[in-house]
């Protein structure tokens, strides 16, 4: 598998570590349940996922790929950190 | 004080060739790693211009040749090779890394079928011209590489020395027997 890195290009998926599904963090005082379900509660879709992928080996971002499950078609990466970021 | 004999980070290792492959060790006089504060990179790379003669590369890119160069390091890191920076205070995070690294040159007519047993980007001159880098791996290993004319520049983690050259000769005799 290779991942298209917005810096680098495409690259082999041995040049990266999985960082889990991307997920919005809540608010600090959303409670228990908001964060019981951040922490350990997981969708498992068969289809498009957002999910993290640090480039370890190149050029060190962390980037959010959105990655079908059912078929490993990647349909968008960027920057988890933005545009900016580069 | 106690008088140290310096050693290179890969002293006893190099030179080795095998057919038309050469593996030498590079020692340059001094390495910073320059990380430009936000919104900083067009000042950095002006300074660089009038301090040494060389802007900042684009993402993937060296700028500069053998004595001073600037080799693109990573998300917002330059490495300088050659003189110490000057005039990067409030504009860059500037950190000395002249000991960190083994630096090695691989030359040799198709190197890049060398480079194809062991790193996962295309290395061949068509793909890889003269003055482009990355960072990835050689073999489990984390390295820049850097095309310098007909050759290739590798660094890697100078506590790795004697696996990044053990790799690289073993590839080059691998390759040197099927000529
Ligand atoms: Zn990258």
């Amino acid at each position: 598998m290779r991942l298209p890195c917005p810096i680098c290009g495409p690259r082999d998926s041995r040049e990266f570590i999985y960082r889990g599904t991307a997920l919005d963090r809540p608010a600090p005082d959303a409670g228990t349940e908001a964060w019981e379900e951040y922490l350990h509660l997981r969708d498992n879709p068969a289809g498009p996922i957002r999910e993290f992928w640090y480039h370890h080996a190149g050029c060190t971002a962390w980037i959010e790929v959105t990655r079908n499950t059912a078929t490993h078609e990647i349909s968008d990466a960027v920057l988890a950190g933005g545009e900016g970021a580069a | 004080m106690l008088d140290l004999t310096a050693k290179t980070p890969c002293d006893g290792l190099l030179p080795v060739s095998h057919g038309p492959f050469t593996l030498t060790e590079i020692v340059p006089k001094a390495l910073t790693s320059i990380a430009p504060f936000k919104g900083q990179a067009g000042a950095v790379s002006d300074t660089l211009q009038s301090a040494h003669g060389i802007t900042l590369p684009s993402i993937g890119g060296a700028t500069g040749n053998g004595s001073v160069q600037a080799i693109w390091f990573g998300q917002g890191q330059y490495l300088l090779t050659g003189p110490a920076p000057d005039g990067l205070d409030g504009i860059a995070a500037v950190t000395d890394q002249t000991d960190a690294w083994a630096t090695v040159r691989l030359d040799g007519h198709e190197a890049a079928e060398v480079l194809a047993r062991l790193v996962p980007v295309d290395m061949r001159p068509a793909m890889f011209p003269d003055g482009t880098s990355v960072r990835t791996l050689l073999g489990h290993m984390t390295v820049s590489i850097t095309r310098e004319g007909e050759g290739y520049r590798i660094m890697a983690f100078r506590s790795m020395a004697v696996t990044l050259v053990h790799e690289i000769a073993g590839a080059m005799e691998a390759v040197a027997q099927r000529l």
